[in-house]
């Protein structure tokens, strides 16, 4: 017996090797990684076309980015091909494993500190010719550590939506659109019904957070180098959604029985959310029946706040076409390209000289991009994205809970993380 | 075994059987090698390392970084242990509860359907063995539709007179809730202040959550057809003689299922308990295509958290080394398990039923 089991073991032994030597020989550079220099010359091995990897939200974003980068792609001569990822950070996070990432690709805000600190990014944002042009707080955005690492694709702000038939059926009119707290909270009294409640949200940070913001307060400080997480406004802000929960007249999505506040809103079950520009898709789409229109968020009382969500275009540190994939950003962020995009499929555009031009042609919406002056952004701290998802667990029970206890917690956690 | 007749086999006539075994062998050692043993180690090795997911975990950059990736998982005293102890927690009431239901239930459909004298039995076995053919994303999204706050379940419940529970956004603890029922809503200090893995001991003892129990019943729901399938093989390859014999001895069917035909499964029992446990310490993909652990983070389980520490988080030893806490425990409950179903000796207690002593055989 002894003997077979020997037997056994080096016949198991000499396969793991032979195994070891041949995935050796399949992962080539593997064993000499070299880290690209993200301050020095850009790589620009013409040869090689640009692959791009985007999450799309349906057919029409990935029509749009496919004419886009079809058109650059004429103009500079280099191959470039758009390819729709099912799960973006899967797929990405692949890719930077073997080595042979997507050349360019969307980076959402939580995403960038884990690839920036590995080393999978290049830190292009100072290079980019238009640097300037974006909206400050979305470069902040994509600082990581003192670099800009990429250009902002386009952006998003939440503001309050309003149904204007159930509004006029409550004898409300514009002069009572609410511009302070307690007329936000007199106007969903006026509107909650036995039918409907008047304010219904996404029960998270997503959008609770604009509460916060509205207090003064934010998860950290600007640049993501200390937490403010349970600081007397944010505390004050939580306190003001829960008197407004514990009054019956806002409600989350989750517990009238829609997936999110865009549902809730469009079914009728409330008469007013708090959503950003991606709803006007939504409600086009799935209730095309119901009148609404965008108003600013009321202010705190340390004025008006709101919350800020965008990504942007990485591009790897491996890529053997940098100079090619620089240039390919430059043209998707330029004006007409954004003006284009938000066109085909919605986004705000992440750059200020296209502001004009795209609220003169969404009249409707120019709250959403007012909100650019004084909307904060999530923060991007690594380990952030797990941070804010144990705080939107605990606000499932806001109701019932206890502010300040919930953000000491995230303060608790946010800490560990700048450690 | 003895020395000399080894060598005599390997020099005489049959000397080249054992270079044809391992050559036929061999595509698939090294297809296992290659997709299993190596992918395996490789893991292990990213679980005591401090791989950031970029180029090869082999690199000379990484680092061993020793049990790290570990202790903060169980000792860390952070959100990853907190995590972690909550994804166990969730874990630990769905096996508790799943698997002995799914085997009950399952042992039941097969006696059931095994029995000569229902008719349409292939009808039945059809019925109850579909839900294991429909891939689980599909179920998912089914059990999403018919939990939903206002779903067909809840209108079910609204006909009784039941006002039906949200259920995949309610957070709270089944027994928590019971124990709401009487007044209980918060502990004693002894369970509230002490905690384990992060969260404390009463918050250990909420139970499933609601959602999680809707998880619960699907599980159930889709497994146990498998499982009903081992038990009917098993129970029609039982000889027959021995249940008529127990019958002539006066056993009625409760006795004859207990005493008799049981025991004769304890092979079945063992294989199907076991793929039981591993397969709910193991739930992903439901929780992947239904909540992503939400809501309140009670459907969080090990193995979701370990694909979301790796992938979102970018935490890789983190996740592998959830991966191989979850293995060793899947290891030690298999392990404990065939102690508890080993065949032993009977006991003198129950020994006093089978020998037939002159007065309890006159007795009768």
């Amino acid at each position: 017996m002894q003997r077979r089991n020997s037997r056994w073991l080096i016949g198991a032994g000499l396969t793991v090797v032979g195994a070891l030597t041949l995935s050796a020989c399949g992962s080539g550079s593997g064993f000499s990684s070299d880290t690209a220099d993200s301050g020095g010359e850009l790589t620009s091995d013409s040869s090689q076309g640009l692959s791009i990897l985007i999450g799309s939200s349906g057919d029409a974003e990935t029509a749009s980015v496919n004419v886009a980068v079809a058109a650059w792609s004429k103009d500079s001569g280099t191959d470039a091909e758009v390819s729709v990822a099912s799960d973006l950070n899967q797929q990405l996070a692949q890719g930077f494993a073997a080595q042979k990432p997507a050349d360019v690709f969307y980076l959402s805000t939580d995403a960038l500190a884990g690839y920036a600190s590995n080393g999978s990014l290049l830190a292009y944002g100072d290079q980019l010719a238009n640097k300037d042009d974006f909206y400050p707080s979305l470069v902040s955005s994509f600082t990581y550590d003192g670099k800009f690492y990429c250009a902002p694709k386009d952006f998003s702000t939440l503001q309050l939506i309003i149904n204007t038939d159930l509004w006029a059926a409550a004898g409300l009119t514009d002069a009572d659109i609410p511009t302070t707290w307690d007329e936000l909270a007199t106007v969903s009294k006026t509107l909650t019904t036995g039918t409907q409640v008047g304010l219904a949200v996404g029960g998270e940070y997503a959008r609770l957070g604009a509460f916060m913001a509205e207090a003064g307060g934010s998860l950290m400080n600007e640049d993501s180098t200390e937490a403010t997480a349970n600081s007397a406004e944010n505390v004050a802000g939580l306190e003001y959604a829960q008197s407004l929960l514990n009054d019956g007249v806002m409600a989350y999505a989750s517990d009238i029985g829609a997936g999110w506040g865009g549902e809730a809103f469009g079914k009728q079950l409330s008469a007013m959310t708090i959503e950003g520009n991606w709803i006007t898709g939504a409600m086009k789409n799935d209730f095309p029946d119901v009148n609404y229109t965008v108003a600013e968020l009321p202010a705190g009382p340390e004025g008006q706040g709101t919350l800020q969500f965008t990504n942007c275009w990485g591009i790897a540190a491996d890529s053997p076409n940098q100079a090619a994939a620089l240039d390919l950003v430059e043209q998707l962020t330029s004006k007409d390209a954004q003006l284009t995009f938000s066109a085909d499929f919605g986004p705000m555009p992440s750059i200020q000289s296209a502001a004009d031009d795209w609220k003169s042609a969404n009249p409707t919406l120019v709250p959403f991009l007012d909100g650019a002056d004084y909307a904060k952004g999530v923060p991007n701290v690594q380990g952030a994205a797990d941070v804010v998802s144990d705080l939107n667990a605990q606000l499932e029970s806001l109701k019932t809970g206890d502010a300040q206890a919930i953000l000491d917690s995230t303060q608790k956690n946010l800490e560990a993380l700048l450690k | 075994m003895s020395t000399p007749a080894r060598t005599s086999r390997r020099s005489g006539i049959r000397g080249g059987e054992a270079a044809s075994g391992w050559l036929f062998t061999a595509p698939m050692i090294i297809l296992l090698g290659m997709f299993l043993v190596i992918p395996v180690l490789m893991a292990l090795w990213v679980s005591f390392s401090d791989w950031n997911g970029r180029g090869s975990p082999f690199s000379a950059s990484v680092s061993f970084v020793g049990f790290d990736n570990y202790s903060a998982l169980v000792g860390g005293g952070g959100l990853a242990e907190q995590d972690f102890g909550t994804a166990l927690r969730n874990n630990a009431w769905y096996v508790i509860l799943v698997v002995p239901i799914q085997t009950m239930l399952s042992l039941f459909l097969a006696v059931l359907v095994n029995r000569q004298i229902l008719r349409g039995r292939g009808f039945f076995r059809t019925a109850f063995y579909f839900p294991s053919v429909t891939s689980s994303v599909a179920i998912t999204v089914l059990w999403l539709f018919l939990f939903s706050a206002s779903g067909a379940v809840n209108k079910l419940l609204a006909f009784v007179g039941v006002n039906g529970p949200n259920w995949f956004n309610d957070p709270s603890g089944v027994l928590h809730n019971l124990l709401g029922v009487f007044g209980v809503t918060t502990g004693p200090a002894a369970l509230t202040g002490n905690t384990f893995l992060g969260i404390s001991f009463w918050e250990w003892l909420a139970g499933p959550s609601v959602a999680m129990s809707a998880f619960i019943l699907m599980a159930v729901f889709t497994t146990s057809g498998t499982f009903m399938l081992l038990f009917i093989a098993a129970l029609q390859n039982l000889s027959g003689d021995v249940v008529e014999a127990a019958m002539m001895d006066g056993a009625n069917g409760w006795q004859r299922f207990w005493r008799v035909t049981l025991p004769q499964l304890r092979p079945t029992l063992f294989t199907v308990l076991t793929l039981g446990l591993i397969g709910a310490w193991q739930v992903f993909d439901q929780i992947y295509t239904g909540t992503q652990g939400g809501p309140g983070k009670t459907t969080l389980t090990p193995a979701y958290l370990s694909y979301q520490a790796a992938f979102t988080n970018q935490a890789w030893g983190q996740g592998a080394a959830i991966a191989f806490i979850l293995f060793v425990i899947i290891v030690v409950f298999t392990l404990f398990q065939r102690f508890l179903l080993a065949e032993r000796k009977v006991s003198a207690r129950r020994m006093r039923l089978y020998v037939q002593t002159p007065t309890a055989g006159g007795s009768k």
